[in-house]
């Protein structure tokens, strides 16, 4: 049974179509790319899983739930936690307490605990700083932990948003263009986090426009132009396509 | 190289663990001799002044309860005036109509207060910044007009209702200034010490990433549309409470206490705060105390302090004292945990 199945997915923007009756599948423990130009609807699609936008028409299920039309919180909630493709960092706060984000939803004190400092709350702030810190030394930014998130490089950011989702227990990854803006070094290191992710049991799904990356890491790829799926398989067979080559013709073409 | 640079971090990390015992001392200091301060305050003072610390009191109580709303969620109320309205006459009626002592009204004062903010709040927390403070004008203004035309016969109209008894806390009765200034401020200091608790939980956290950036909140699993209107009762309730001092205070209470004007006193109060406690308590005390100070020059005392605000917006516009991050206490053993567990991530990637 396929973890996520998104099924005749439309979305549209006023007259715009963004997707267009979109069908695909995400098998449970793989790493699955989404591609395709620019303004193909790669970000609409994400935006559409994680709840941010309601598709007009179709379904998506996740883990043999619907979640169409459920709100953002709850989707992260049932295990679906995302990046952002601009960094959406809480800049001014401290690293931690930016992974606490991706945690709250795993914790459980009240209003009252909370304003009293029940031990059991205490000891559930303990037990998740514990646990956020460790997700910091996951994607190597322990040393980073009291630093706003702000002063942070580029590339760290990206890799602290990673660190978030992770904290709220995901079963599926979405990374939206998690190489974006880092360099050679940086995506290298980021190959590696992504690989080390999906050994503790979690489906990732990204889009991503560094192609070496995405041949290099992706088991299964989805080709995007104008809102529908023009090719999908292995990046391999992908590659040959005629009509992605079309597709990307004059402007990443030679990229691959 | 990598493990002399986490040595490095972790000598740094050990001398900020002392560089923070001291500094939390520090604090500890500093709050002592506040609370030193403002216990001897009385004990100089002319009863004008006891009098004019009770008030000062009242405002910092209800600008540290719209604090929770506006400080850390982030939420524009401009009409919290209607909750300490709601809550003052919840009081003023069950004691002049069904004579409850006043304390026993308190925490049902609150909750009424609370309950009239969930029920307001609700179908209008999900507005924009600005279009959810032009709705909270017309709340205090339909809340002070409601009871102008002397809701249910119980309200009074525009005389208000008077012979409010005095409160009596453990067969003490509470009269004088001098009373109601311990009263009160020992209230702010419950208050400051719970609202101080609450923000170094996880409902403070959320607060805080809502008003940061609520969509990136919301994506992170926070449910966004709970926790603002959480705060908003919260405060509300909090409100409602100092109301039933109020009116125990006044023994008289009239709709025109819990006007807009007000309302827009405690909003400039929390903004001028810029968002700590801290800030919030010496903005209450400039806000409310200088206009008092100033009235030596008669006339010219608001213009003066117009002024002030006026040079506050241009030197300082983050506020008196904006909200400092948390320092989270990573024990040592934690920290060199993590350090393990980065090298052990290396070594599982390598």
């Amino acid at each position: 049974m396929p973890l996520l199945k998104v099924d005749h997915m439309t979305k549209n923007f006023g007259g715009l179509v963004a997707v267009d009756d979109l069908s695909f599948n995400v098998e449970p423990n793989s790493i699955v790319g989404l591609i395709g130009p620019n303004g193909a609807g790669k970000t609409t699609v994400f935006n559409c899983i994680t709840g941010n936008y309601t598709p007009e028409a179709g379904s998506i299920t996740f883990d043999g739930q619907s979640i169409k039309g459920l709100r953002p919180h709850k989707i992260v909630e049932l295990g679906i936690a995302r990046t952002f493709q601009s960094i959406r960092l809480f800049s001014d706060l401290p690293s931690i307490e930016n992974v606490l984000a991706g945690r709250h939803c795993r914790m459980k004190a009240g209003m009252l605990s909370c304003l009293f400092h029940a031990p059991s709350q205490k000891k559930e702030e303990e037990a998740s700083v514990e646990r956020c810190m460790e997700e910091l030394a996951f994607v190597g930014l322990a040393h980073h932990w009291q630093d706003p998130a702000g002063s942070l490089s580029y590339g760290n950011q990206r890799l602290l948003e990673i660190a978030r989702a992770l904290a709220s227990d995901p079963k599926l990854l979405i990374l939206d263009e998690p190489a974006g803006g880092m360099n050679e070094q940086e995506t290298k290191a980021l190959v590696d986090t992504i690989l080390a992710i999906r050994k503790r049991n979690i489906t990732i799904l990204l889009i991503e426009h560094d192609m070496r990356l995405v041949m290099k890491i992706c088991e299964k790829l989805l080709v995007l132009e104008h809102g529908s799926l023009i090719a999908k398989g292995e990046p391999s067979s992908v590659r040959n396509d005629p009509a992605v080559i079309e597709a990307y013709l004059g402007s990443d073409a030679n990229k691959w | 190289m990598h493990d002399t640079t986490a040595a490095h971090h972790f000598h740094a990390e050990k001398n900020k663990t002392v560089g923070r015992f001291f500094e939390h001392n520090k604090r500890s200091v500093f709050y002592v001799a506040l609370i030193l301060l403002f216990a001897a305050f009385p004990l100089t003072g002319s009863s004008y002044w006891i009098d004019l610390g009770v008030n000062i009191g009242f405002y910092t109580l209800l600008a540290l309860s719209l604090n929770v709303i506006l400080g850390q969620a982030g939420i524009f109320n401009m009409g919290h005036m209607a909750f300490y309205g709601v809550g003052a006459y919840v009081t003023a009626i069950l004691n002049t109509v069904w004579h409850w002592p006043v304390f026993w009204t308190m925490p049902l004062a609150g909750c009424a207060a609370g309950l009239f903010a969930a029920i307001v709040a609700r179908p209008i927390i999900h507005l924009r910044g600005d279009y959810l403070l032009i709705v909270t004008i017309g709340i205090v203004e339909i809340v002070r007009i409601a009871l102008l035309n002397d809701i249910g016969g119980l309200t009074g109209g525009s005389n208000g209702i008077f012979g409010i008894s005095r409160p009596v806390l453990f067969g003490f009765k509470i009269v004088k200034p001098i009373h109601f200034y311990y009263l009160v401020w020992g209230m702010v200091a419950v208050s400051y010490l719970l609202f101080y608790m609450m923000r170094r939980s996880r409902f403070g956290r959320a607060l805080n990433y809502i008003k940061t950036d609520d969509v990136a909140a919301e994506g992170c699993g926070i449910d966004v549309a709970h926790y603002k209107l959480l705060a908003f009762v919260l405060g509300a309730t909090w409100a409602g409470m100092t109301g039933s001092i109020y009116a125990a205070k006044m023994t008289t209470i009239a709709p025109e206490s819990f006007n807009f004007m007000e309302s827009c006193i405690i909003f400039a109060v929390v903004i001028l705060g810029g968002g700590s406690q801290l800030g919030v308590l010496i903005s209450a005390l400039l806000f409310i105390g200088l206009p008092e100070i100033f009235r030596q020059f008669n006339d010219f005392r608001m213009l003066l302090f117009g002024l002030a605000m006026m040079l506050m917006m241009i030197w300082r516009p983050q506020g008196i004292l904006p909200m400092r991050p948390r320092l989270y206490a990573v024990s040592k053993k934690l920290f060199s945990g993590a350090k393990e567990s980065t090298s052990k991530g290396q070594e599982k990637i390598a």
